[in-house]
């Protein structure tokens, strides 16, 4: 932990921009979402003031900053209020998936056997069906159970990324089980789950913060494509980019470009602030790519007495 | 063609009270992976005899060094001995002090976790052996937390008394530290308190210095002997370096492929090497006067395959001194025919090659061998060529006879025989040259 904030802290160049470029994105739309009550001029579904219905695609202006759509709905409050649906959705299906995936994958490369062979079938077979399809099929499965909220469509998120942290974790599990530290804990009389906590977890766990905000960018993309379809959040439960912008394909058509444009903006502004974190984290954490930068030293400038008391030395 | 090992004569059950660990008739084996069909098939594959019958005992208080090349098999008994990989057959019997007497070769994982309370490690590599994430204080009182002895304030006053006793002092500067912030020697000093923190009876050094640094060596050994002393503690010292087994070491015993070729009293072994394998592992050692620079008639060759060991003894093919029992055998023929040749320009080789027809069949261990297709005057003069190039050849001495019968020579080899360990002015050795001392008494 603390040699991974301070790689972080002390990077240089490229590295640091693309990460601070991706850090000021999200944290901007994560403030947006946390403060959405009170920035927010209107509820996520409130179409009507005082029994009044606003005003149906009016142009963006100054009571309407991004306008409205054909639902009544004041667009720059459905684009706050997405964020904090999106925001939640992303971060539910990453913990999910690293609190499955981790430890499956460490058991499975530190046990072996009959045990990893029947757990990376099944991940293989996982990681070889296009996600968008898989997770269309778990949403629909899970919306029997869970209902058509946000916690379904997290968990048929995770089922996709389950097997990315179980693939690393597993691999570099395998080849660290044979390293002689682990013989060690061995020989002082640990047990396999001493030696999984303990020896093996801290060391193979390296590369999931990396893949952690690479699959937030995707797991958004993936959501609004539910959303789109019509296979993910209900409209009734919470305010969706990709629902929004399927209900604003037609009018876009006929020149009403407003419902569509603002959205689509805010999903691509936050993968691609996801992405940079993510690019960046891997430029910093990943030891193949990183480069470490000398930094020339400063000599202070020397002094007229010092330079006199130099030569008298 | 297997050869039937000589069986050791009975001397009756070890009754060596002072015995702290001994290994009876041990065998490890390991399973070869075989190729793709072969496992297709389900056939197995071959296996290799790390460790070939080995008959040990390591008394209490002792230093017992294990010394051989690299493949000679002496890692795997170290890690045996702690249960580390499983006895293919044989046992290990541990007679602890307040433990009384333990098989540690049929114990199961947990009585075994156990065990490491009394017995513990010390690793080649220090950088490798602690923990990356784990800072000093936490790795070195791990082994008291898993074993559930101390916590608290009691755990960091024994952290602090076993960097203390291996000389991480002040101990204050250490606690906090992560391995890659100490020097080798600090670490391999660190694995050493982590090892003796348990207070265990014994401790197998598996080439504790041969990482470091010339300067630190011999500290680092100082203070396992200093430790020795203080902690009633007994050594298996594993090591290909003989130097530093002579510093260190109260008996030796010297492996070669997985057996014990000559075991005995350090200063008996260094004034009076027997085997001819300690020998030229004695000559191997460098001497510092680059006046005093003796021809080195080392081994010649690399140690065999273990999968398929040659006949009789061992050593045989790389022996200077072996005699006609010792094991020669078909593949010793086809390495006589590739050292002409490499001694030889090319052109002999072209001229000879087709005369000995196909030597895939030499490979498979044989006591007679055939060579040669139709032409069996002109093998017989090549046969007679090599041999006249060096006369002195042991090889020559296992040929029982050379016949020709008609489309090539056949080769017939003595029966060989393969010698156990047989005590021989006060050590043991395992060679034929040395007849056993116990049969003379008997006539």
């Amino acid at each position: 932990m603390r040699h991974w904030f301070n790689t972080i802290w002390n990077t240089r160049g490229l590295a640091r921009w693309i990460l601070v470029a991706g850090l000021v994105i999200v944290v901007a739309f994560v403030v947006l979402a946390l403060l959405a009550p009170w920035v927010a001029p209107y509820e996520f579904n409130q179409s009507k003031v005082d029994g009044e219905k606003l005003p149906k695609l009016a142009h963006p202006s100054g009571d309407y900053w991004l306008g409205t759509n054909d639902q009544f709905y004041d667009i720059w409050s459905r684009v706050i209020w997405g964020a904090r649906t999106a925001l939640e959705v992303i971060f539910l299906s990453v913990a999910f998936s690293i609190v499955l995936g981790v430890p499956l994958g460490l058991v499975s490369g530190f046990v072996g056997g009959w045990v990893d062979r029947a757990l990376v079938f099944v991940m293989d077979s996982l990681y070889a069906l296009p996600s968008l399809l898989l997770a269309i099929v778990f949403s629909f499965l899970l919306r029997g159970p869970l209902g058509g909220g946000i916690v379904a469509a997290a968990l048929s998120l995770t089922c996709i990324y389950i097997p990315q942290y179980f693939r690393v974790v597993r691999n570099t599990t395998v080849s660290t089980k044979e390293a002689v530290y682990v013989e060690a804990a061995r020989a002082i009389g640990a047990p396999p789950r001493t030696i999984m906590r303990k020896y093996l977890f801290g060391n193979v766990v390296q590369s999931v913060p990396v893949i952690g905000t690479l699959n937030a960018a995707d797991a958004l993309s993936t959501l609004a494509a539910l959303g789109f379809l019509g296979f993910g959040i209900q409209p009734t439960e919470a305010s969706e980019w990709g629902y929004d912008l399927s209900r604003a394909l037609d009018d876009a058509q006929a020149g009403t470009w407003w419902p569509a444009l603002f959205p689509g903006l805010a999903i691509i502004l936050l993968i691609t602030g996801l992405t940079l974190v993510g690019e960046g984290l891997n430029e910093t954490l990943n030891p193949a790519l990183r480069r470490r930068r000398l930094i020339p030293v400063q000599m202070p400038a020397m002094r007229a007495d010092d330079a006199i008391d130099a030569r008298n030395v | 063609m297997p050869t039937k090992p000589e069986t050791p004569a009975p001397t009756g059950p070890v009754t060596s009270t002072d015995a702290v660990v001994e290994a009876h008739d041990l065998e490890v084996h390991f399973a070869l992976q075989g190729s793709a069909l072969a496992r297709l098939l389900g056939r197995r594959g071959r296996t290799v005899k790390a460790i070939d019958g080995v008959n040990v005992a390591l008394r209490r208080g002792e230093v017992l060094g294990l010394v051989g090349e690299s493949g000679s098999g002496k890692t795997t008994l170290g890690r045996a001995i702690l249960g580390l990989v499983p006895a293919t057959a044989g046992s290990i019997t541990y007679h602890g002090r307040d433990r009384g007497d333990v098989v540690v070769s049929e114990l199961g994982s947990r009585d075994l976790r156990a065990l490491r309370t009394s017995m513990q490690m010390v690793f080649q590599d220090p950088g490798a052996a602690l923990n990356p994430g784990m800072t000093i204080e936490e790795a070195i009182g791990h082994p008291l937390v898993i074993h559930r002895k101390l916590k608290g304030a009691e755990l960091r006053t024994r952290v602090c008394d076993a960097l203390e006793r291996v000389g991480l002092s002040p101990v204050e500067r250490y606690l906090g530290k992560y391995p890659a912030d100490l020097s080798g020697g600090q670490k391999q000093r660190a694995v050493i308190a982590r090892a003796i923190i348990l207070e265990p009876e014994v401790l197998i050094a598996d080439e504790p210095v041969s990482m470091l640094d010339m300067s630190v060596r011999a500290k680092i050994l100082q203070l396992m002997l200093d430790l020795k002393d203080q902690l009633d503690l007994s050594y298996v010292y594993i090591t290909h370096d003989l130097a530093s087994a002579k510093y260190i070491c109260d008996r030796i015993a010297i492996m070669y492929l997985g057996r014990i070729v000559e075991i005995g009293p350090s200063d008996e072994i260094f004034a009076n090497p027997r085997h001819p394998y300690t020998k030229a592992l004695l000559k191997a050692i460098p001497e510092p006067d680059p006046d005093r620079m003796l021809p080195r008639d080392l081994p010649r060759g690399e140690i065999p395959d273990a999968a398929v060991p040659p006949l009789g003894c061992s050593f045989h093919p790389r022996c200077p001194v072996a005699v006609q029992e010792c094991g020669w055998e078909s593949r010793d023929l086809r390495t006589l025919l590739e050292e002409h040749w490499t001694r030889n320009p090319g052109a002999t080789y072209d001229a000879e090659r087709d005369m000995v027809g196909d030597l895939g069949k030499l490979d498979k261990p044989e006591l007679s061998a055939h060579l040669g297709v139709t032409d069996s005057q002109g093998t017989l003069a090549l046969l007679n060529r090599i041999r006249a190039e060096n006369p002195d050849e042991p090889f020559w001495r296992g040929v029982a006879g050379i016949e020709d019968d008609g489309n090539g020579v056949r080769l017939e080899f003595h029966q060989p025989h393969d010698p156990a360990l047989r005590p021989a002015g006060g050590v043991e050795v395992a060679c034929v040259l040395y007849p056993d001392e116990r049969e003379n008494e008997k006539t």
